[in-house]
Parts: C-alpha cells; sequence; structure tokens
C-alpha cells in the first residue's frame, strides 16, 4: 500500500513537469495551429534561468595567493562570494534561496524570448504546413541547444534546493502509515503545487479575463473572431508568451529535481507531445490530465513487480498507451469531436 | 596519392559514363596503391598521423574535451615541446621527444557523438581519408568496442580511450586493441574489501542498473565480489538509459530492507540517479540499525562534479585521481594544469598515457606496422604513469595496474577537490585469469 | 474502419503543395521520358564517378561515399512515402536498424556474403512496415506521425536494452570467431583466426568495392523510384497528398496505395540498413532512435520533398557535415585561411571556429532553418531559381511556382 501511495506521488510528480510543457504546447496548437517542435527548449531555457541567477549570486572575486600554489604550479585562488560579502546575512538568504528567486527573474525574460520567437519566426509559419512548422522550430531547437552548450558545456549542473526545503517530509507518519515508509522530498511536494498553481493560474486567466475569453474564443474559430475587428494577432503574441513563461517556469523549478544540461529539452519533447496527443490536441484539460496520467502509468509500469511480469515495459508503457488511445480514441482523452480527428 | 595517378582518361570514363570502366580501373589502382605499402597507411613523409575519435557532441561532450587536451599534450610531449611530461617519469626512455621513429606526429580528430556508427564512421574517415595509423579515444564501452572491432578489420591500432565494461578486453577483445582503463571486474575486487571495511558483512545491497551492455557487466562484478563477503541482494532493478528522473525506482529501495545503495550507472545518469537518490533522504536513513549507504563503483570526477555536494562521503572507484603524489602524476597535472589552468580527469589521464604507451611502443619495435606495435605492448612492464608499476597482458591487452577506490570528500577545498583516495588497491589483488572474461584475440591485422 | 478513413484529411495537406514536381510539368509524356533517360544517365555518371567529382570536396574516400549512396537511397524511399503521399513518418529509422540487424544475423548465420543478407534485411524491413505501416496507417496527419513514432521509439529502447539477446544492446551486433555460418561451412570456406569479411562472391564489400556495389544499387533504386513517380500508383499516392477526400468520394479505397508505399519506402529503408551492414558488418539501436528518423526527415526536406533528386542531394549534404565540418578543428582552419593576412586569418578562424569540430550541429540547425524559412522547396528550389536566373527560360515554371513558394508574410 505504502509502495502504490509513493508511485502515484512519483508519478504526479513527473507527470506535472508533462503537463505544463504540454499546457504550453497545447495553448500554442489550439491558438496559432503551431505544432512547436521548440517548446522542449523553452522549458531547457527556463532551467537555464536558474543556472544563471544560481552563477550570478554565487559570483565569486577571485583573488591570487602567490604564498600558495596549486599542484600545478600556477598561484592558488581564493575566491571570495561577492553576494555574501556585499549583503550578508541577506546575500546568504538570496544564494540559498536562488532557485525560487530566478522565477522573478525567468518569468520577464521568458515572455521576452516567446514574444521574440513568435514576433520573429513562428508568425511566418501559420499558414505553412504542418511539416514546416516542426521542422523550422525543430532547428530552432537545435540552435538553441548548441548555443547553451557552448556556454554552459555539456555536463549537468545540479542547482540545490533551499536548505530548509531539501529534506524529505513524513507523509506516511501524518497519514497513519508507520514511520519512515513513505517520505517524500519537500521540495517534490512544492513543486507538485507550484504546477497546480501555475495550472490555475493559465485556466483561470483563461476562463474568467476578456482577454483569454477572446483567446479561447480564437482557438474554436480564428477567422471570425479576426471578423469581429479584434486584433488576433497581439493576442496570439501574448499566449505564445504565456506558453513561454509556463514552460520556462515548469524548467526553473524543476532544475533542483533534475540537474539541468543543454539535452533536457530534447529528453522531454517528445514525451511531451505525446501528452498532447493522448490528452487531445487542443483540449487544455486534456494536456493537463493525460500528463498526469501518465507520470502515474509509468511509475507503476517501473514498478519491480510489473517489470518482473513484462520486462522492459517502463520503457514503452507511454508509446504504447499512446498507440493504443490513437487507435480507439483518436481525438484523445478530452479532445472535442472533430478537432484534429481523423 | 592522387586518384588520376593511373593512366586512365577521366574523360573518357565521364563521358561515357560507362559503368564497367569506373569498376575496372577503381579496385586497380588500389590493389596496386596498396601493394607498395607492408601495412595500412604506412607513414611515408616525414610524419605520421594519429586519430584521436573522442565525443565533441553529446552527453560526453566535456569528458570528450578533456580527452583532447590531453591528446594534444601528448603530441606536444612526444613531439618534444612543452615540459615533456610523464616522458620524465615514464620507465621507457625510447622517446627522445623527436617524434617517433624520426616522424613528427600530427593528428586528426573525430567526433564519436558517442553512437557506434558516427564513432565508426568518423574512425573510418581518418582511416581511410586522413591516413591515420593509430586511433585512440572514447568515452564508452558500446563505442569502444565498435570502434575497435572496426580497427581490428581496417587493420590499424586501436588505443581505447574510457572504457570500463569487462567485455573490452573480455568478450569481445581484439589482437588490434589495447585498453589501459580498468574495469567492472577490477572495480568490484577493489572495492569489496573497502566496502567490508567500512560497512561490515552483513549487508543488503539494492542495485539500480543502467539497462545496456555496461551497466549488467558492472551490476555482475559487484555482486559477485559482495555476495562473496556475505552481503545479499534485496534486488537489482534496470533502469532506462537517460531516464532522468529515476524517483519511481528510488522509492521502492526505501521500504524493500536494502541497506546499501549501488548504483550502476555513469554519466548523467550517475549524477541524476544519485542527486534524486540523496533527496528522497537515503543518505540520511537508518535500516536495521544501521546506517544507509550509497555505493558509485565508477567515479567520474568530473561527474561528481555534476553531482555536488551529494557526493560526499560516497564510496567508489576510478582509475586515476589527479591528487596522487607519485611523480609521474605530479608531471602531467602540471604540465596538464599549466597548460589549461584545471587538473585532468582520469579519462584525460588515460588517453594521455595511452597515446605515450603507443608512441614508445612503435619506438621501440622500430616500426608502426600494427603487429610489431602490438608485440611491442605485449607484455610490456612500465611504471611512472601515476598508476605505479604497470603490465599490458598479452592474453587480453588489458593493463593490469593499482586501483583507487575513492570517497567523496567532505570538505572539498575547490570545485575539482571532490574526490579523496581511500587505498590504493594492489594489483595482486585486482587481476584475475585472462579467460575468465571469454572471447578470442584473434590474429593481429596488419591492414594490408 | 473505411468510413471512418472517407473523412480523412491529413492537416499536413491543408495547404496547397509548396513543391512543385519539376517533371510532372514537362509538356508531354514522351517528353518526360526523354527527359528522364537524361536524368538517369547524367545521374548514373556522376554517381559513379563520385570518387572523382567529390574530390576536390575531400569527401572522396570510401566510407563516406558508401554512406552517401546508402542514406541516399535511405532518403528516396522516404520520399516515396513524404514527397508523394505527404504522410510524414517519423519512424522509418525502425527498418534501416531492422534491416542492419536481418543482414548481420545473415552473416553469422548463414553465409559472408552479401546477396542473402540484402534479401533478408528487405524481406525483414517489408514485412514489419507491413506491419507497422497497417497499424499506423488508420491515422493520418500529425496522428500518423506520432504512431510512427512511438513505434519507432518502442523499437529502439526495447532494442537497446530488453532484446539485447537479439541486438546485443549497447554494443551492437557484430560478427564474432565462433559464429555458425552454415551456408559457409558446408561450402568448406576455412575458418581463419581473423573475423573473416563481407563479399560479394569474392568480391570484398569494403573500400570502393563496397562503395560500388552500393552506388549501383542507388541507381537501380532511383530509377525504381522514377517509374514510381510516373506509374499510374504514383499518381494516385499525389492524388492522395492533394486531396484524400476527393479521392474517396471517386470510391477509392485510398489505405493499400498508402501501404503499399509505406513498404516500399520501408523496404527501401531495410535495403539501406543492410547495406550499411554489407559494407560494415556491425548493427546498433542508435540507428533505430527517432533522431535517426529525424534525420532522414531532414535529409528529404533539405535537398526537396517530392523531387526526385533532392532527397539524394539532402543526403549527401547532412552526412558531408557530420562527417566533414566536423573534423575540422583550429589547426585545419589555420591552414584554410592561411592565404589571407594574419590579422584577418586570425579573425576568420575565431568567426567560423563555433560552427566547425563540434559545433557542427550548430551549423546543421541554421542551414535547416535558412532552407525551411527561405527555400521551402529545398535545395532543389534553390538550384531551379538559380538555373532560372540564367536562363530566363523558365518563367512559366517560376511563375506557377512565385506564389506558393515565399514564406508567408
Amino acid at each position: 500500500m505504502d509502495a502504490i501511495l509513493l508511485q502515484i506521488l512519483n508519478g504526479l510528480d513527473k507527470g506535472a513537469a508533462y503537463a505544463l510543457i504540454a499546457l504550453g504546447l497545447t495553448l500554442i496548437f489550439g491558438t496559432l495551429g503551431v505544432v512547436n517542435f521548440a517548446h522542449g527548449a523553452l522549458f531547457m531555457l527556463g532551467a537555464f534561468c536558474a543556472v544563471t541567477v544560481g552563477k550570478f549570486l554565487s559570483y565569486e572575486v577571485v583573488t591570487l595567493d602567490p604564498s600558495k600554489l596549486t599542484p600545478w604550479g600556477t598561484p592558488a585562488e581564493t575566491r571570495t562570494p561577492i553576494v555574501q560579502q556585499w549583503f550578508g546575512d541577506f546575500g546568504a538568504f538570496l544564494v540559498d534561496y536562488s532557485v525560487p528567486f530566478s522565477i522573478l527573474f525567468a518569468i520577464p525574460i521568458m515572455l521576452l524570448i516567446g514574444v521574440i520567437m513568435e514576433r520573429g519566426l513562428i508568425r511566418y509559419f501559420y499558414k505553412r504546413p504542418h511539416a514546416d512548422q516542426i521542422l523550422v522550430t525543430f532547428g530552432l531547437a537545435i540552435v538553441v541547444q548548441e548555443i547553451i552548450k557552448a556556454q554552459f558545456g555539456a555536463n549537468p549542473i545540479p542547482q540545490a534546493a533551499p536548505v530548509l526545503l531539501a529534506g524529505s517530509a513524513d507523509i506516511g507518519a501524518i497519514i497513519g502509515f508507520d514511520p519512515g515508509t513513505v517520505v517524500y522530498p519537500y521540495w517534490r511536494i512544492i513543486y507538485l503545487l507550484f504546477s497546480g498553481l501555475i495550472i490555475g493560474i493559465v485556466f483561470s486567466f483563461l476562463q474568467f479575463t476578456t482577454y483569454g475569453m477572446v483567446v479561447r474564443a480564437g482557438m474554436a474559430d480564428r477567422e471570425t473572431v479576426g471578423l469581429l475587428g479584434i486584433n488576433i494577432q497581439k493576442r496570439f503574441t501574448v499566449v505564445f508568451g504565456l506558453a513561454a513563461v509556463v514552460a520556462g517556469l515548469a524548467g526553473v523549478m524543476y532544475t533542483p529535481i533534475l540537474p539541468p544540461d543543454y539535452h533536457m529539452g530534447m529528453d522531454f519533447l517528445v514525451l511531451s507531445f505525446v501528452v498532447v496527443v493522448v490528452g487531445g490536441m487542443g483540449s487544455l484539460p486534456g494536456a493537463v490530465a493525460a500528463g498526469f496520467l501518465l507520470g502515474v502509468l509509468q511509475s507503476f509500469a517501473s514498478m519491480n513487480e510489473v517489470k518482473n511480469i513484462l520486462p522492459g515495459i517502463d520503457q514503452i508503457i507511454i508509446y504504447l498507451v499512446a498507440v493504443v488511445i490513437l487507435l480507439v480514441r483518436p481525438r484523445g482523452l478530452m479532445g472535442r469531436k472533430g478537432v484534429m480527428e481523423s | 596519392m592522387s586518384l588520376f595517378d593511373d593512366n586512365v582518361n577521366r574523360r573518357l570514363i565521364l563521358k561515357t559514363g560507362l559503368a564497367g570502366a569506373a569498376i575496372a580501373t577503381a579496385p586497380f589502382h588500389f590493389v596496386r596503391g596498396a601493394g607498395a605499402a607492408d601495412y595500412r597507411n604506412m607513414p611515408k613523409g616525414k610524419s605520421v598521423i594519429f586519430g584521436f575519435n573522442v565525443p565533441q557532441t553529446g552527453a560526453y561532450a566535456d569528458e570528450g574535451a578533456d580527452e583532447l587536451r590531453a591528446y594534444k599534450l601528448a603530441v606536444q610531449h612526444i613531439n618534444g615541446e612543452g615540459d615533456g611530461g610523464m616522458l620524465n617519469t615514464f620507465t621507457s626512455k625510447e622517446l627522445k621527444g623527436n617524434g617517433v621513429n624520426g616522424k613528427k606526429v600530427e593528428f586528426v580528430t573525430g567526433d564519436t557523438q558517442t553512437k557506434s556508427d558516427a564513432a565508426r564512421a568518423s574512425a573510418k574517415r581518418m582511416i581511410e581519408k586522413d591516413g591515420a595509423i593509430m586511433i585512440t579515444g572514447g568515452s564508452s564501452s558500446g563505442v569502444a568496442i565498435a570502434v575497435q572491432g572496426l580497427c581490428q578489420e581496417a587493420g590499424v591500432i586501436f588505443m581505447a580511450g574510457l572504457t570500463h565494461s569487462n567485455d573490452t578486453t573480455g568478450k569481445d577483445k581484439k589482437a588490434n586493441g589495447f585498453r589501459h582503463f580498468f574495469n567492472t571486474e577490477m572495480s568490484g575486487a577493489a572495492l569489496a574489501p573497502v566496502l567490508k571495511n567500512a560497512f561490515g558483512t552483513d549487508r543488503t545491497a539494492y542495485h539500480l542498473t543502467a539497462d545496456y551492455t555496461w551497466g549488467w557487466s558492472q551490476e555482475g562484478s559487484i555482486k559477485k565480489y559482495t555476495e562473496a563477503l556475505g552481503w545479499k541482494t534485496a534486488a537489482a532493478v534496470r533502469t532506462p538509459l537517460g531516464a532522468g528522473d529515476f524517483s519511481q525506482y528510488i522509492t521502492p529501495v526505501l521500504n524493500s530492507g536494502a541497506d546499501v545503495l549501488v548504483l550502476n550507472h555513469y554519466g548523467k545518469d550517475m549524477v541524476n540517479s544519485l542527486t534524486q537518490a540523496v533527496q528522497f533522504g537515503l543518505r540520511d536513513k537508518q535500516v536495521n540499525g544501521k546506517d544507509f549507504a550509497i555505493v558509485v563503483p565508477l567515479y567520474s570526477r568530473l561527474m561528481a562534479q555534476g553531482a555536488g555536494k551529494n557526493v560526499q562521503g560516497i564510496f567508489g572507484s576510478t582509475n586515476w585521481h589527479w591528487s596522487l603524489q607519485d611523480e609521474g602524476s605530479k608531471a602531467f597535472v602540471k604540465s596538464f594544469g599549466q597548460a589549461y589552468g584545471f587538473p585532468p580527469s582520469q579519462a584525460a589521464h588515460t588517453c594521455y598515457v595511452q597515446a605515450l604507451l603507443y608512441a614508445d611502443a612503435c619506438q621501440r619495435a622500430g616500426s608502426f606496422a600494427p603487429c610489431d606495435v602490438a608485440k611491442a605492448l605485449e607484455g610490456f612492464k612500465f611504471d611512472g604513469m601515476g598508476n605505479g608499476a604497470t603490465e599490458y597482458r598479452a592474453e587480453d591487452h588489458q593493463c593490469f595496474k593499482d586501483v583507487l577506490v575513492v570517497k567523496g570528500k567532505e570538505n572539498p577545498d575547490s570545485k575539482f577537490d571532490v574526490l579523496e583516495v581511500v587505498e590504493v588497491t594492489p594489483r595482486s589483488q585486482v587481476e584475475y585469469k585472462p579467460d575468465l572474461l571469454g572471447g578470442q584475440l584473434g590474429s593481429c591485422n596488419n591492414g594490408a | 474502419m473505411s468510413q471512418n478513413l472517407e473523412k480523412i484529411k491529413s492537416p499536413l495537406d491543408m495547404e496547397p503543395l509548396t513543391i512543385e514536381i519539376h517533371e510532372v510539368e514537362a509538356a508531354s509524356r514522351s517528353n518526360t521520358a526523354r527527359n528522364d533517360l537524361i536524368l538517369m544517365a547524367v545521374f548514373s555518371a556522376v554517381v559513379l564517378a563520385s570518387p572523382w567529382v567529390l574530390a576536390p570536396f575531400g569527401a572522396a574516400y570510401p566510407d563516406l561515399l558508401q554512406r552517401f549512396c546508402i542514406f541516399g537511397i535511405f532518403a528516396i524511399g522516404f520520399n516515396i512515402m513524404f514527397g508523394l503521399t505527404g504522410y510524414l513518418s517519423f519512424g522509418h529509422a525502425a527498418f534501416l536498424g531492422i534491416g542492419s540487424y536481418a543482414a548481420v544475423w545473415s552473416f553469422k548465420l548463414l553465409t559472408m556474403n552479401a546477396i542473402p543478407a540484402l534479401f533478408f534485411g528487405v524481406v525483414c524491413a517489408g514485412l514489419f512496415s507491413a506491419l507497422i505501416g497497417y497499424v499506423c496507417l488508420r491515422r493520418a496527419g500529425i496522428y500518423f506521425s506520432i504512431l510512427t513514432l512511438a513505434f519507432a521509439q518502442m523499437s529502439y529502447n526495447l532494442a537497446y536494452s530488453v532484446l539485447t539477446p537479439i541486438t546485443n544492446g549497447e554494443t551492437g551486433l557484430q560478427l564474432t570467431l565462433g559464429d555458425a555460418r552454415m551456408v559457409d561451412a558446408a561450402f568448406g570456406v576455412e575458418r581463419t583466426s581473423s573475423l573473416p569479411i563481407t563479399n560479394l562472391f569474392g568480391i570484398k564489400m569494403s573500400g570502393y568495392e563496397g562503395f560500388y556495389l552500393c552506388a549501383i544499387i542507388l541507381i537501380i533504386s532511383f530509377y525504381i523510384s522514377i517509374r514510381i513517380f510516373r506509374s499510374p500508383f504514383g499518381m494516385m499516392l499525389r492524388g492522395i497528398k492533394t486531396n484524400q477526400n476527393r479521392m474517396s468520394y471517386t470510391g477509392i479505397n485510398t489505405r493499400p496505395y498508402l501501404l503499399a508505399a509505406f513498404v516500399v519506402s520501408g523496404m527501401y529503408a531495410g535495403l539501406a540498413g543492410s547495406l550499411m551492414a554489407v559494407t560494415d558488418p556491425l548493427a546498433g539501436a542508435e540507428r533505430m532512435q527517432w533522431t535517426a528518423s529525424g534525420e532522414v526527415v531532414l535529409m528529404t526536406i533539405l535537398g526537396g520533398a517530392g523531387t526526385l533528386l533532392g532527397p539524394v542531394l539532402g543526403a549527401g549534404v547532412i552526412k558531408y557535415f557530420e562527417n566533414i565540418f566536423s573534423s575540422f578543428n583550429k589547426g585545419i582552419l589555420h591552414s584554410a585561411f592561411e592565404f589571407l593576412p594574419d590579422g584577418v586569418a586570425d579573425f576568420m578562424v575565431t568567426i567560423t571556429h563555433p560552427f566547425v569540430g563540434e559545433g557542427w550541429h550548430l551549423t546543421l540547425g541554421v542551414l535547416f532553418m535558412f532552407i525551411v524559412i527561405f527555400l521551402p522547396g529545398g535545395l532543389m528550389e534553390g538550384a531551379q531559381r538559380i538555373g532560372n536566373l540564367f536562363t530566363g527560360g523558365g518563367k512559366s515554371n517560376a511563375d506557377s511556382r512565385s506564389g506558393q513558394t515565399q514564406p508567408a508574410e
């Protein structure tokens, strides 16, 4: 029982990342009709926002100390972290909380990147075939990835969660299991809550604001909304920016769980496309639900008990589910009838 | 060696476009060309070309970059530039700093992408187009085995870079291939006594294993040696390569009753799984009244840097570490550090040593012919290369030397100072019979 | 199911074709036939003479020449599916991988002769693609892409891990001294202490001999592809691309045609895969990864999807990048810019260095974006535009295309 509970938690956590990426993908696909293969790169860029902030906060002044030598004979370096030196305890606090702090920094940056991407490239592809969209965004993803690699190297760069949140919570003890059986890291719980929050914000933005209403109308029928004299173009730009921010924040908060490297976007890309399809192209609730569902399924498939019966099932479960869904219910879990159905 | 040096009217071929003519002439030319040399890519001019085949893109690009740095240094030292590095401490004094066999060493580079196909393609380019006499490098066993096979067929020597799987000099060993790096069998043999001292004999291990050849090889070796100590194995779970999030494999450990977690992961997988295992509180856990322990049987400092604080106190093994205090290591760290500003990794070390060993063997053989060089390397005993007294065993072309057992350092001085050497396991303890791992060397191939 | 299919309108087809096929526009059938003959003759001549033609580019060594041909075949096959029907498969690498595995097993179990290896490679890939195609073709558009992607990824993941007894996993399937080679044994081929080499009735299949085998097969494949393009079957496939609904309304069940095209292109992939094994007897799982499938998509689009020559051209360009650009290091750059004054040379090295060597991926990405944005018809379109500039004669061609090939806005 405790094992199952843990796997559900694991799955939800993994699913939260899938859901956030898939949410942005669906937003873009639903409103702009663009298949964005560079969305994984946006997730990765978000993570590297955290890396950059971390780097700035831990910036050190290097002084050479000629009296001490390194083993290779150059003067030893003493490094003094600037932020702590200047701001004292507050500086130390900032360094400790650099990941959550990066959120403030990541929002404008990702928005800017999203807007530039849409204005500079994507908008020329609204009317082009999906194949062209896939290819140009794929090319862009490669370029972004290589630039990051040139800048930060290929190895993962770990980002620590704040010390206070680095431990794990004994959930088992709280809900009546033996203590120590259901232990879950604080940060993963925070990630889960955080993604819930983001999903909530996006949905209420679309549901309860006039702006969002127009966007939703645009998703349903772009031409008519255009005919009403509404500048749908501008809104599309904002939607793209929003999707970029969602992907970016997913990336920022994921860094303590998965040390970011330049390739992490590609690793998530294929899976999140599968999530989008399973959820139903163009369906936001579908993307979210499918993200969590596939996360949980993947966790269960990884259990020894399951793997002993079906070896290798954890490697293919997501694809298997996608195949079954597409064959049985091509519109996806929550896709509207007729949308992209074939 | 121009394609036009045989007396074929090129325009005629193009004009008629006859397949027959082209087929008839091309092999003719190459048969003739081949007859002139005693072996593949026999150097004719004043220089000889080495081929450095390292990952420049993909997950191991940083290790590949470090390997390339080491190779460049080795070439400088062989050609008599720089401070000579380990040539000063190497027990064989044949290399005089004037190249090899009187020829200056030049090199070409290629990108393996850590894929067997790409690695073979770039190795083939260096052999077929650039005329490389020897191929060396690589950062994974799959690639090493694939390229080693290629070099055997092509008839050049392969000096393996970082490859840890038993198969490289076991099941898949080849007469033209040589490995200086250690293997999982040695890791197991070296780690076991240290683990016994640290954790006792009454332990239950839980393995998480990367689901491919190297992972299985390491899982097998560690199991074999820990079970000989009296440890039990609770489970050995295979994880997909590049899984990213390992949480679903880690949580079952919590209630499995195991008190040691063995992570048979390397590279990115190792950084991720270790980070996450620590996150789940495994390091602070108590099971059966004992402190829970994590073991990473193959450490890489470059990667350990990636895992940050999480490696502190965690045991593993490594081929070499820059903090070693023998003369050879000191000389190498000095010249590498002065050239690049930071200490070399174990990948850089093994590649540097391989390049020097190859050059030395050529010098001793007085030839670049693969079979002569192989003979010179087989059974070659040497010292002063950072690993103590070492021997290239003739039976399987594997180097036997001391193995380092290391531990994540608790209070590192710098960001390079992540590992501390716990024990240097002597060579006698990690040696095994040549037929233990199977495979056949076959006969060496000169390629002509 | 077929009723379901009648509603199918591939989203990939929602836009009019951006790529017109030059050859189709030829005025009359006899004209086409004559042009095809010329095309065939020139193509064969260039391919067979490539060891000479490509020498100035530093690409004239057997392995790369073989790769040009093999990936040319792969891309030609892919083009039959994607270029003609518009169905974008992201899983073709799986068939390539299966062709390789089948070929290596044929070497291991039967004989080192190339013919059975090629035969089994093509047949296995054909069977497998029939199976996968039958399932995937129930959907169109991006769903079809995702289905093929899912199957390919499953094949890759399993081949890498659980299926290791068959595939030898990460290390790749290789020949060993102890292989059975039953047919060879029956014919009394001597066992040597070194690995046997692949051969075609005694001619070794590495080096230039291997290249000429690949070249001849490439030429045959190209010929078959021309025949398919010109055949009623090809017209049918093009009809599906232009408007599948209309095809269905005229009472044609398009699925068998699609499946046939899919299987043909799968067999091409299998052929390419087995040729890879023939010239270099090793089969690795990474050949099946989705990025490998992406690569053939890139090749086809880069050269020009739906054109006859484009895919071969694209395959050549990408393989050239991968093998030659990646080998440029600073030393080579310095000698390349030697003719310039020192300061300028250093500057050139500095600005070009990020794009070669370990940065070749970056160049590929940039090139790719450039092509998709400015030349949606690929290199073939570029060549045609340049051609039109000089001749001025292809005015009607240019006009018919100009409205479509420009990027939106």
